[in-house]
């Protein structure tokens, strides 16, 4: 399956653009990531990240606007030793800064998935940093679309429609003391308001999430501090971990401080007893 | 090269002359279906240096007075073209261009005509469209077509059609209809009463793949209305008619499987991740240009499907 869905991209890719053939360039020049790496970092050094996190993101962005992104720890979460915060970075964005993510001891696991809109072809990076106060990074490169495919999102008076409305679920197999996964979808249109050119007369207002917060029984499992580049209808999936029952709870709030917020109530009785 | 990019710079009349050079290679043909009404059907390719965007269908109808030309082709090489075809075909002005949608294969002629100064008539949403899309549209021209992109700028409608709007060529009326969000957000129908012809835009596919870039059920719900439509021929946005509403069949068939198939991925608790690499390739040999296009209606499908369950 894996193998010829890499094959199917390929030759998508293939017809989408000679220039496409051209190999990816070195991410360590990106001039953008040297300056992120001095102002965001401090120019710490950053480790590889091989046994710490990994990136998943297709080679390709098939729709502009929307491109999963997948963050995946390779350590568990635990007093000791756990990792407290994940930058996502994409390179050639207008704010390269997508999102920056806080975890704790009892998020369980530290990995995040949401999508993005790509601008252009550009390195999609992920650094994660350890409660030790290392660094590690991995990136990769993403080709996005030509033609059609545009970072816009697809019906932005629908959008506005829906400003809002929120969805919070777990899975449906909760055992206590065991990592469970949790998604959270925000309706909004997560709008930059870059009215990019001259063309514009009246510029739109950027309007789009600015954080979210999502704590279990009063402490936080998972904080994000996020823009534009995030897609329209931001949505996340992330850890917590269950004990007997209890409140999950999610506050969002945009640029116009406009606040969003829902929780969902687990009862004790769905909640495995840990074996 | 250089001097192609000299010449264009001093005036509109150069530019013609260089783009009507550039035409000739384009092989740009024009049918005559019916009195007034001529269409160019552009290639069932991805836009590349070679085909200068001349990948969907355009064409214009010629009143006692007035020409109307809908939809420009995806450069200005390839509107220019287009004018020329006009040109050729009468000595009437233009008085209107016609978009379909905000999709650049269809606007980036545009910038051809304004020597005409025309009426640029769109959907009421295709200003919104083209100002958060088209800058993004144009470096990815540019970047595809390199040189052959110059002279193509992003040209705004002048008047906006909601609901049903009429416009009069002289002894023929057009009748405009903005649709409500369905192969985006700003599709139009352009109907010429005299001959009966359609032009559905991208409201219609045929060959190329069908595009979802609006709203999967919306786009299922507007191919029901314009079934109901009796009209003698249409011009779809990509491809041949060789029927109506025939020409809607395959087209829906393709979009109910797109919905069927999301909609179970999306029971099974699927990610859009997992369910774009498990995409439903049982569509692939009824369609050109299937693996460009087919990931992404996928992934359009999951963000709007995705609050409905």
């Amino acid at each position: 399956m894996r193998v010829r869905v890499a094959l199917c991209v390929f030759t998508a890719w293939l017809a989408a653009a000679g220039s496409a053939l051209a190999q990816d360039p070195d991410q360590a020049s990106s001039e953008i990531w040297q300056k992120v790496h001095a102002s965001l970092f401090a120019g710490a050094r950053m480790e590889a990240a091989d046994a710490v996190i990994a990136l998943e993101t297709p080679m390709r962005a098939e729709d502009a606007a929307i491109v999963p992104v997948a963050i995946r720890a390779k350590l568990a979460q635990s007093k000791d030793r756990y990792i407290d915060r994940v930058w996502l970075l994409v390179d050639r964005n207008p704010s390269p800064v997508a999102a920056e993510f806080q975890f704790t001891p009892a998020s369980g696991r530290a990995d995040i998935e949401t999508r993005i809109r790509i601008e252009e072809y550009t390195h999609v990076r992920a650094v994660a940093r350890t409660n030790d106060g290392k660094h590690y990074m991995v990136a990769n490169y993403v080709k996005a679309s030509g033609g059609c495919s545009a970072p816009a999102g697809k019906d932005a008076v629908a959008a506005r429609a829906r400003l809002g409305k929120m969805r919070l679920r777990v899975d449906d197999k909760l055992v206590a003391g065991q990592p469970a996964l949790a998604q959270l979808m925000v309706s909004h249109p997560n709008d930059s308001g870059l009215a990019m050119d001259q063309l514009a007369r009246t510029f739109a207002p950027p309007h789009f999430v600015r954080r979210v917060e999502v704590s279990y029984e009063g402490k936080p499992v998972m904080i994000a501090d996020v823009d534009f580049s995030i897609s329209e209808n931001p949505n996340f999936r992330f850890y917590f971990t269950p004990q007997n029952g209890g409140l999950l709870q999610a506050k969002v709030v945009d640029n116009q401080d406009l606040k969003f917020n829902t929780a969902l109530k687990l009862d004790a009785g769905r909640v495995a007893a840990s074996r | 090269m250089n001097i192609r990019r000299a010449i264009s710079r001093w005036s509109c009349l150069a530019a013609l002359i260089v783009g009507a050079s550039e035409a000739v290679a384009l092989d740009y043909a024009l049918e005559n279906p019916a009195p007034g009404v001529y269409v160019h059907y552009g290639r069932q390719e991805d836009i590349s240096a070679a085909n200068r965007g001349d990948i969907s269908n355009s064409g214009f109808v010629v009143g006692d007075k007035c020409v109307a030309v809908i939809d420009t082709g995806g450069s200005f090489a390839v509107g220019v073209a287009l004018r020329e075809s006009v040109r050729r075909a009468t000595d009437r002005p233009v008085c209107f261009v016609i978009n379909t949608h905000a999709h650049p294969d269809h606007i980036f002629g545009n910038a051809a005509f304004a020597g005409d100064k025309p009426q640029f008539i769109g959907h009421v949403r295709l200003p919104e469209a083209i100002r958060r899309r088209g800058p993004n549209y144009l470096n990815a021209l540019n970047r595809t077509l390199g040189t052959a992109a110059q002279g193509t700028t992003l040209v705004l409608p002048t008047r906006a059609v909601a609901g049903i709007d009429r416009v009069d060529l002289g002894g023929r009326t057009l009748v405009l209809r903005a649709w409500r969000t369905a192969h985006t957000d700003c599709d139009l129908t352009v109907l010429d009463e005299k001959s009966g012809t359609l032009w559905l835009g991208d409201l219609a596919f045929e060959g190329h793949v069908p595009v979802l870039d609006g709203n999967l059920r919306g786009y299922l719900a507007v191919i029901a209305e314009l079934r109901a439509l009796r009209v003698n021929q249409v011009v779809p946005g990509h491809g041949r008619a060789a029927g109506w509403p025939g020409v809607l069949d395959a087209q829906e068939r393709y979009l109910r499987r797109l919905l069927a198939d999301v909609t179970s991925a999306l029971k099974a608790r699927k990610t859009l991740a997992e369910t774009l690499d498990a995409a439903e390739c049982a569509e692939r040999g009824e369609w050109l240009l299937f693996d460009l296009f087919h990931k992404r209606n996928v992934s359009a499908a999951y963000a709007e499907l995705e609050w409905d369950e």
